[in-house]
């Protein structure tokens, strides 16, 4: 996985960092990231024999680290991506998941579904074209999902003799469209994909750039706070009751914490019942532990014997979510038979399955103007809008803009039982 | 008790255990027949204590299955049983050679042990009804699986869509199947080989011997190192010796090739894996190198 020098055993305290990647083949996205496993040495020796031998086969007079990315054997007859393929390696003190999304098939679907799980947002750009429409497309995608880090690489430099004029045109330009967004930290960092310049090691050809490399910017990209450690939230999972002679009036609560701090001794009060408790213990395996915080999967016990189930949700007295049947929201819609008013599905958030009716299809978002159609009454495939919905039981949540697990909810057919929606909400009443 | 980190920080493999708990709370939740699917193998044994720590102190609600293959090392078997005992589940056997037997699968001499493992795994899951099967598939070991969801939706033939996957956003999984059809669930989708070893040495688990260093008479077969034993007899020109060996991968005894080397603990093979040029199926599997697409087909007919 890697050589002796940069990676022996991983540190207990190493971390996590979940990033999404948008753009096309053309932009060297592929290449990129072939980039970054290679120089993370997070390569096998078979693996790239495979994909020079195919370079070569193909009459490529270079190794096509695009290849590296390219699974599924249809995508590599047709030398597409179609689907999100996720992508591991590792530095001394970070661990990367990237969600690889493709540039143009499916763009919408399969950039919300990378960007919903995604820390940071990396949005590629050629940098002889400047910003197009599509990498104003990726941006939005990212800002609606509230990916919180946003970095645009500026690739192919080397095509534009590493322009610092070039680079500061594209920073300025996408600085001033990102005012229009949600994106609290952005960076903007000149690269060669193919070369490797500001890729791993900081490039000799760029002078004038005093930014951080792309890998050093993930490396050290603080993302800890980016969850909410204020608004209690444990939506219940799974009620653990062993019934086992030695356990024999044991009732836990098995979730993972969307929110907050939960410790022993918390008044809290159970939704949608309205009933109020106190923490009797948190249990993570055999041990007892004295906090949990998101996205810690862990068992809370009460100490009264309330009635709770899953699809319920622990938060603290002062600070809960109001149980809400109306709810409004982006929704995307990922299937090709239209979204219309009237229409029934069933919705899943958190751990509780309902049905939800559209009320209503406000405006259509047009991901590249950022323009609301308010004419169309309906979403087709890949499109996103703001839709009303009344489910069939009260919806613990909040405002997606808070907090990213309770504010979104997946719609599924229930006919063909496909996943065709996501939604994030905006406020629910 | 124990205090947690000061600064709510959770190290990777923290938030990947929190991840796959959730996962297998939520299967247990939603279907109504989940079942572990259980070689032996370090991945499958490290679904296990995942699911030891998503249940308890309550037993882990479900069954294991295992496809007897016929082939399995002895070693392997012996650990499955250790486990078993010690957790109290039950596991259901499917055999390779009943399943011949009673005509469900038909051996005609040319079809591998692996696709009859697969028939034999899809007849079980008839035969038993099973709604929801947990597998130890990771998606770093190979291109195919690199595209796979956590929840991976199988037709009533048990095979696999590429094209036809459901979206999997945040963490919220769509259970919904048709009767007949099933879903495969791999909760440890984003682990990578360095983190099932960092977890196995992290919590003392307990794998088979044969990761492990040892002396074992072998012969070179296609550039792999394979056992001897009566089940795969030597060809002309293989010459049987002893050396100092361990496995990466545990499989059919037939297929699976070992590694020269001499670690003996989960830190020397952590440092071992670390500096390893080749990926593990790659190195000593068989079954995974006939074609660049092995895994896509054999996944698509509904293999693991």
């Amino acid at each position: 996985m890697a050589d002796q020098t940069t990676q022996t055993t991983q540190p207990t305290n190493m971390d996590l960092l979940r990033f999404a990647t948008a753009g096309s083949v053309d932009d060297g996205k592929s290449t990129l990231i072939g980039r970054l496993l290679l120089d993370s040495k997070s390569i096998f020796a078979d693996q790239l024999e495979a994909v020079e031998a195919t370079s070569a086969s193909k009459g490529y007079d270079y190794t096509d680290l695009a290849l590296l990315t390219d699974g599924l054997r249809s995508e590599r007859e047709q030398g597409i991506t179609i689907d999100v393929a996720y992508r591991y390696f590792a530095t001394p003190n970070r661990k990367f998941i990237i969600a690889d999304t493709p540039g143009h098939v499916q763009y919408t679907r399969n950039m919300v579904t990378g960007a919903s799980t995604a820390d940071l947002g990396l949005v590629l750009v050629d940098a002889r074209q400047g910003l197009t429409e599509q990498s104003r497309r990726h941006a939005v995608i990212l800002s609606l999902l509230r990916v919180p880090h946003l970095v645009l690489a500026v690739n192919k430099m080397d095509l534009v003799d590493f322009s610092e004029e070039v680079y500061e045109k594209i920073h300025a330009e996408f600085t001033q469209f990102a005012t229009k967004l949600n994106i609290p930290d952005l960076e903007v960092i000149p690269i060669s994909a193919l070369a490797g310049d500001n890729v791993v090691n900081r490039s000799e050809n760029m002078s004038w750039y005093s930014g951080p490399t792309l890998m050093h910017h993930l490396e050290h990209v603080h993302v800890a706070s980016d969850r909410d450690l204020v608004d209690v939230r444990f939506p219940v999972q799974y009620v653990v009751r062993p019934k086992s002679d030695e356990h024999h009036d044991y009732r836990g609560y098995g979730g993972m914490v969307a929110g907050g701090i939960l410790k022993p001794g918390d008044e809290v009060v159970v939704l949608p019942s309205g009933m109020t408790s106190k923490i009797a213990g948190i249990d993570l395996f055999d041990r007892e532990i004295t906090e949990a915080f998101p996205p810690m999967s862990v068992t809370v016990r009460l100490e009264d014997d309330v009635d709770v189930s899953r699809g319920d949700m622990i938060a603290r007295v002062k600070n809960a979510p109001v149980p809400s049947q109306d709810i409004d929201a982006m929704v995307c819609w990922m299937t090709t038979t239209p979204l219309k008013p009237r229409q029934k599905l069933a919705i899943k958030h958190t751990t509780r399955t309902a049905r939800a009716l559209v009320k209503d299809i406000q405006y259509r978002l047009d991901v590249n103007t950022l323009h609301r159609d308010q004419e169309t009454k309906e979403l087709g495939v890949n499109e996103i809008g703001r839709v009303q919905l009344r489910t069939t039981v009260p919806l613990l949540c909040d405002p997606y803009s808070q907090n990213r697990t309770t504010g979104s909810f997946i719609l599924i057919d229930e006919a063909t039982g496909i996943t065709v929606g996501a939604g994030m909400i905006n406020s629910a009443s | 008790m124990t205090t947690t980190h000061a600064d709510y920080r959770l190290s990777q493999l923290d938030q990947l255990e929190a991840e796959s708990i959730h996962i297998f709370r939520e299967v247990a939740a939603e279907f109504e027949k989940p079942v572990l699917m259980f070689s032996g193998g370090k991945d499958s044994i490290v679904m296990l204590r995942l699911a030891e720590k998503a249940f308890y102190p309550a037993k882990i609600p479900f069954q294991l299955l295992q496809i007897d293959t016929g082939l399995d090392f002895p070693e392997v078997l012996e650990t499955r049983d250790r486990w078993v005992n010690r957790l109290g589940v039950r596991i259901v056997v499917a055999s390779i050679d009943d399943a011949i037997a009673n005509g469900v699968v038909v051996d005609d001499g040319k079809t591998s042990r692996n696709r009859m493992q697969t028939a034999t795994l899809l007849n079980a899951i008839e035969d038993n009804g099973f709604t929801a099967l947990f597998g130890g598939g990771r998606r770093d070991e190979e291109k195919a699986r690199a595209k796979e969801r956590v929840y991976s939706h199988r037709d009533e033939f048990g095979q696999w869509d590429p094209k036809m996957q459901r979206p999997e956003l945040w963490s919220l999984y769509n259970g919904r199947i048709h009767a007949g059809e099933h879903m495969r669930i791999f909760p440890i989708s984003n682990w990578t080989e360095l983190d099932v070893w960092d977890y196995i040495g992290r919590e003392g688990i307990e794998i088979p011997s044969i990761y492990f260093s040892h002396q074992r008479r072998v012969f070179v077969r296609d550039g792999m190192l394979m056992s001897e034993t009566p089940l795969n007899p030597t060809r002309d020109g293989e010459v049987v010796e002893e050396r100092t060996v361990r496995f990466r991968t545990c499989g059919d005894i037939t297929l699976t090739g070992c590694v020269e080397s001499t670690a003996s603990t989960i830190a020397e093979i952590i440092e071992e894996v670390s500096v390893a040029t080749l990926t593990e199926r790659g190195a000593t599997r068989g079954d995974d190198r006939f074609s660049e697409a092995a895994m896509e087909d054999r996944k698509k007919e509904g293999y693991f």
